[in-house]
């Protein structure tokens, strides 16, 4: 079954490297195939970013958004613009830390979106110390509530992918962000 | 044993550039296509190989010519502004027959336009972009494996015709991630033929449909290369019409007399379509999508991927859509390739276009619609 995932926030946060990491977890260490594709500005930080994973058990044909299963908003800037792309009784996952879904309550409302808090910025800062692994936090709550790929691919993903020597912190992020939800 | 790496294209293309034997690469780095020069910058001094960053392109393609002739299977990559300039060069390394390869990662255009967005608006450029009569090898990957192995047979055509041969990406394709499996089996090298140190060797004899191996700098020949029109030997021999006649029919003959040889297609579905869709590099996904979706409701529709858009593979064109009512051209630009198939269809059958510009892949809803516009009209 085809899952399309949309990781959205601004740029410097680690979005792509999110998508990386869930692609790859479905993709090398699950038995599925994952595309995962990007758009974002020319800025190097703080311009919007947008990262897209698709999930499938077959072979994946087109690669980017069709029908939107999960929205994984990092900002209130790219919540509200990529709100709507989002299909009837799909998953909106935010950090309420950066956005507010107010903003959003009556699509929210009216298309029986399944909402999900998830502060993985204060999660980051609170239990790892540092902001900057936020995005890994979030990728273990996106394990979590969508489970659409195993716990432990998405592991050896991150130690595949994160930089060396980092690997503890990241995993220790990944475990506190799978702890958020239920 | 195959190997699997959930990698980018333009990753996968480095790759398969160290694969087929490149051991330099002169470039400038522009995006999309920077990861290309990035991963090559990292991995080419790994195996011996060389990595310059050029003051532009223009020094860029004049780097590559001359590591071609020092003997080094050589490359360099870029976007659409990059390839504008390199274009005086390109015409100098085909009057040259320097066997090189070009991958051009393309964006939105024309000018700067849209440095990170995908489009498909230098195939033409790629055919026509230097001047005079030249037959170009142009090969556009459509997923990140494909730009794994089509870099590899990039690199075999170059040393077989001894030409430059364009890789036509896109952004989609250049930066999109997925599974890759790197199939040793499935790998063949033209390794780089040189000749025999002999008195009457020519670097440009005239072999019917081909061409002569080349040797190097420092092999101990005594050899002249120019861009001005030359006999076998490689001297300069401007005003016989007949030297230059011969010359520049024998570099577009060894093409174009092999042009079945060279290009490539993949269908399916042709058999009994009403509709054909044909498209090429990144779109050819949606198009596949669209016409999986559609085939369920029960319209007969199939597709034709064109792996090598140059030389365009006419006579499977031509086969396939035999007995379509409807061909559906898909690109993201607004008519190029679009022209090739008009040209050699528009006496057999309707054709269609369907462009999409701005940066975004065509989605299959909009193919599928354009289906129904087209049959249901």
């Amino acid at each position: 079954m085809r899952t399309e995932i949309r990781i959205c926030g601004f740029g410097g946060q680690g979005i792509i490297l999110a998508g990386i990491i869930l692609g790859k977890a479905a993709s090398l260490f699950d038995e599925n195939e994952a595309v995962q594709t990007q758009s974002y500005g020319p800025e190097a930080r703080g311009g919007a970013s947008k990262c897209e994973v698709v999930i499938d058990n077959k072979l994946i044909e087109y690669p980017k958004v069709q029908d939107l299963d999960v929205l994984v908003a990092m900002s209130n800037e790219a919540l509200i613009k990529y709100i709507g792309d989002l299909k009837d009784e799909g998953t909106l996952i935010v950090d309420p830390g950066t956005t507010d879904v107010e903003d959003v309550r009556e699509f929210i409302d009216s298309h029986n979106i399944k909402v999900y808090e998830a502060p993985a910025t204060k999660t980051a800062m609170d239990e790892i110390g540092i902001k900057i692994v936020a995005n890994i936090v979030m990728v273990g709550a996106i394990t979590k509530i969508t489970k659409v790929i195993s716990k432990e691919a998405v592991m050896k993903s991150i130690e595949d992918s994160v930089p060396k020597g980092t690997e503890e912190k990241n995993i220790a992020a990944f475990e506190a962000g799978y702890a958020l939800v239920e | 044993m195959a190997e699997e790496y959930f990698i980018q294209g333009n990753e996968a293309c480095a790759k398969g550039a160290i694969v087929a034997g490149c051991r330099f690469f002169a470039g400038y780095p522009i995006t999309p296509s920077t990861e290309i020069a990035e991963t090559l910058a990292h991995d080419l001094p790994k195996v011996g190989g060389s990595f310059v960053q050029m003051e532009d392109e223009i020094a860029s393609m004049g780097a590559i010519i001359g590591a071609s002739w020092g003997g080094t299977k050589s490359m360099t990559a870029t976007s659409g502004p990059g390839l504008s300039l390199m274009q005086e060069n390109i015409g100098y390394a085909f009057l040259t027959e320097t066997p090189l390869v070009i991958v051009d990662v393309q964006r939105g255009s024309p000018s700067t336009a849209q440095p990170t967005m995908g489009a498909q608006g230098d195939m033409m450029q790629a055919r026509w972009g230097s001047h005079g009569d030249y037959e170009p090898i142009a090969l556009s990957p459509a997923s990140v494996e494909e730009f794994f192995y089509f870099t590899i047979k990039a690199f075999n055509l170059a040393e077989q015709y001894r030409v430059p041969v364009f890789i036509m990406a896109d952004e989609t394709m250049g930066h999109m991630r997925e599974k890759m499996r790197i199939d040793e089996d499935r790998i063949e090298i033209v390794p780089r033929k040189r000749p025999e140190l002999t008195d009457d060797y020519l670097p440009f004899k005239h072999v019917e449909n081909g061409t002569t191996p080349m040797p190097a700098f420092g092999d101990g020949f005594n050899i002249h290369i120019t861009g001005l029109t030359h006999d076998e030997r490689g001297y300069p021999d401007t005003n016989d019409p007949e030297t230059h006649s011969r010359l520049i029919n024998r570099l577009c003959g060894k093409i174009l007399n092999n042009r079945n040889e060279i290009s490539s297609v993949f269908h399916q579905f042709c058999d009994d379509a009403d509709t054909i869709i044909i498209s090429y590099g990144s779109p050819i996904r949606a198009v596949i999508e669209a016409v999986l979706k559609i085939r369920k409701e029960g319209r007969k529709v199939g597709y034709i991927k064109i792996d090598t858009p140059w030389p365009f593979p006419e006579e499977q064109v031509i086969e396939l859509t035999e007995g379509a009512k409807n061909v559906i051209v898909v690109e993201m630009n607004l008519k190029q390739m679009y022209w090739e198939v008009e040209r050699i269809l528009k006496e057999k059958t309707n054709v269609h276009f369907m462009g999409k510009i701005g940066g975004l892949l065509p989605a299959p809803d909009e193919i599928i619609y354009e289906v129904k516009k087209v049959e249901d009209k």
